[in-house]
């Protein structure tokens, strides 16, 4: 009960601050927009090699995109937390009575509807460059969920990081190191079967890609098959559920260096 | 009477060998304000750290407000109020958000949490300001934000850490009336630590000195003083003066000790200052020394500090800071 109040706490500290600065989720769309826009027409014809389930290459990129964008999105969350612990604001909240984990899930809570956002308005200026979604609105529904469940661990482990080394710089290092080949090792921009086969058993493991397979099928297919969606989001909420845990205990290591 | 703070033997030695805290210990009495003066790096915030929960020391205990810190953190955490050097207020919330997120985090609610977040702002000097973000305060402004912070949930002890540094000179004053004017309201146990002499002399009623991770001294600014014994004499010298011959002009007479000179100043103590400047002057003049200027001074802390410690306090300071830097 008290963990799930200090959530709730922590949760409306970081709407308010995001309210304040609403344009703050129109900067992270700037790189997302690119991608969409330029690098979809640029690669409009790839989809004549097959394998790419639409002949629409816009249609194929912006579930990637929307992914894509949730797990950068929640890579960056650290840098709140940088902030926090350079200025005494999370010393002052590790010595309260707060719950540790509301630290992490206030952060994960607030990520989620950014990136819940996020996929919004990637969904609608695909549709307006022209693509179709025959998942309808539970297609929809399902694209934000894959987004949401992408979010979530990374904004826990940008957290667990920010905690550990405490610089931003190692956050930065972090995201472009980890972030940027899990988006090449997964289907966002490339259909999977004409992915090299090494990369295609690294795609298997990889939870951008459980997302964007997920995200894909929902919000493309008049008829998707459920039950791969289904084991892809439990595979991403097992997952957050790890990344959450060992955010938690990050803040042990951080209070033993100090 | 019974202590708000016990500290004993605590050591604490961080990653790559560096000894912060080196069996330290003191006792505050309850209701009181109580100075930790060392200069940067002497292991104040360290000590802050370890009463507050935040860090655990290598050796060594603590009991704050009669409670294990090391036993019983979360029992520790609800009746202590921390002012950290660095600002703790979140400059994306207004100065209203940043207190009630620091009641609710202690479970207050409603009405009381209101009344107390608005008290607080009033007397804080805040109560025009409290539906504006932070960000846009000044420094002496967010300072006061961070003191109301500490207290929105009544602690019996409050730690403050480093409270005036890197403010202006007439802020500092006003912080240091508001300080003084909270331990006398509210009944609160007061840690202050600093790194500024005045500060610990105007606002401690008794104090420790701390260099090097551990206690050198401790006692009442006053009784540390009188520990010295007599006045200090500060003499500026005219130009092209020796050692040996200032050393031999002062050496016979009984009103003087301790004789230092340092460059063209001349420092030495004396029992009965006032008296002793005619006899020191006619000795340096009999000796053909000439004299720029005269200063009698009853013990600065600086003075006590000296003598504890072998160097002075700024020299420390300063040395401390360019080897953290």
């Amino acid at each position: 009960m008290t963990s799930l109040k200090h959530t709730w706490y922590m949760t409306l500290r970081h709407l308010r601050a995001l309210a304040r600065q609403p344009w703050y989720i129109a900067f992270t769309l700037v790189q997302p927009m690119i991608y969409l826009l330029l690098f979809g027409s640029l690669f409009q014809k790839i989809t004549g090699l097959g394998h790419f389930g639409t002949a629409d290459y816009i249609a194929y990129l912006t579930p990637g995109i929307v992914v894509m964008t949730a797990m950068f999105s929640g890579g960056w969350s650290g840098m709140g937390m940088v902030f926090d612990l350079d200025r005494g604001v999370m010393d002052r909240f590790l010595v309260s009575p707060v719950r540790r984990g509301s630290l992490i899930n206030g952060r994960v809570a607030q990520g989620a509807i950014v990136a819940a956002i996020q996929a919004l308005i990637i969904l609608v200026v695909g549709l307006v460059r022209g693509a179709r979604f025959d998942g309808g609105p539970l297609g929809v529904l399902a694209l934000i969920a894959s987004a949401v469940l992408l979010a979530a661990p990374f904004i826990a482990l940008s957290n667990a990081t920010a905690l550990m080394v405490r610089k931003e710089e190692s956050v930065i290092g972090a995201v472009n190191f980890i972030l940027l080949p899990l988006t090449f090792t997964s289907s966002v921009f490339m259909a999977k079967d004409l992915m090299p086969g090494w990369m295609q058993t690294v795609a298997r493991f990889n939870p951008a890609n459980w997302a964007v397979e997920a995200a894909r099928d929902a919000a493309l297919q008049a008829h998707p098959d459920w039950g791969s969606i289904g084991t892809h989001l439990g595979l991403l909420a097992a997952f957050t559920v790890v990344a959450v845990a060992l955010a938690t205990r990050a803040f042990r290591a951080y209070q033993r260096s100090v | 009477m019974s202590h708000a703070i016990e500290a004993e033997g605590l050591v604490k030695t961080y990653p790559k060998g560096v000894r912060a805290l080196d069996g330290l210990g003191f006792a505050v009495e309850e209701g009181t304000i109580f100075g930790l003066l060392g200069p940067n790096g002497a292991g104040k915030s360290t000590t802050v750290k370890v009463l507050t929960t935040l860090s655990r020391p290598d050796a060594g205990g603590a009991r704050v407000a009669g409670l294990d810190v090391l036993r019983r953190p979360d029992r520790v955490r609800r009746v202590i109020g921390l002012v950290s050097q660095r600002s703790a207020v979140d400059p994306e919330a207004t100065g209203r958000e940043n207190l009630t997120l620091q009641g609710r985090l202690y479970g207050m609610e409603g009405r009381e949490l209101r009344g107390r977040v608005a008290e607080l702002l009033e007397r804080f000097g805040l109560a025009g300001a409290g539906k504006r973000v932070a960000r846009d305060y000044s420094g002496g402004m967010q300072r006061r934000l961070d003191i109301a912070t500490g207290l929105v949930h009544r602690p019996k002890v409050l730690f403050l850490d480093e409270p005036t540094t890197g403010l202006d000179p007439e802020v500092r004053a006003d912080m240091w009336r508001m300080i003084r004017e909270l331990a006398r309201d509210e009944g609160l146990t007061i840690l202050l630590t600093t790194h500024y002499l005045e500060e610990a002399d105007r606002l401690a009623s008794r104090l420790a000195i701390v260099d090097r991770g551990r206690v050198v001294a401790e006692g009442t600014p006053e009784a540390l003083k009188s520990e010295l014994r007599g006045d200090a004499l500060q003499i500026e010298l005219g130009d092209g003066q020796t050692n040996g011959e200032v050393h031999r002009a002062l050496a016979s007479l009984a009103e003087v000790r301790d004789v230092v000179l340092e460059g063209r100043r001349l420092r030495a103590r004396a029992d009965d200052g006032p008296r002793a400047v005619p006899v020191v002057l006619q000795a340096l003049e009999s000796a053909g020394v000439r004299v720029a200027s005269v200063t009698v001074s009853r013990p600065s802390l600086d003075d006590v500090y000296l003598r504890h410690t072998g160097r002075r306090f700024e020299e420390a300071d300063r040395a401390e800071e360019v080897k953290t830097r």
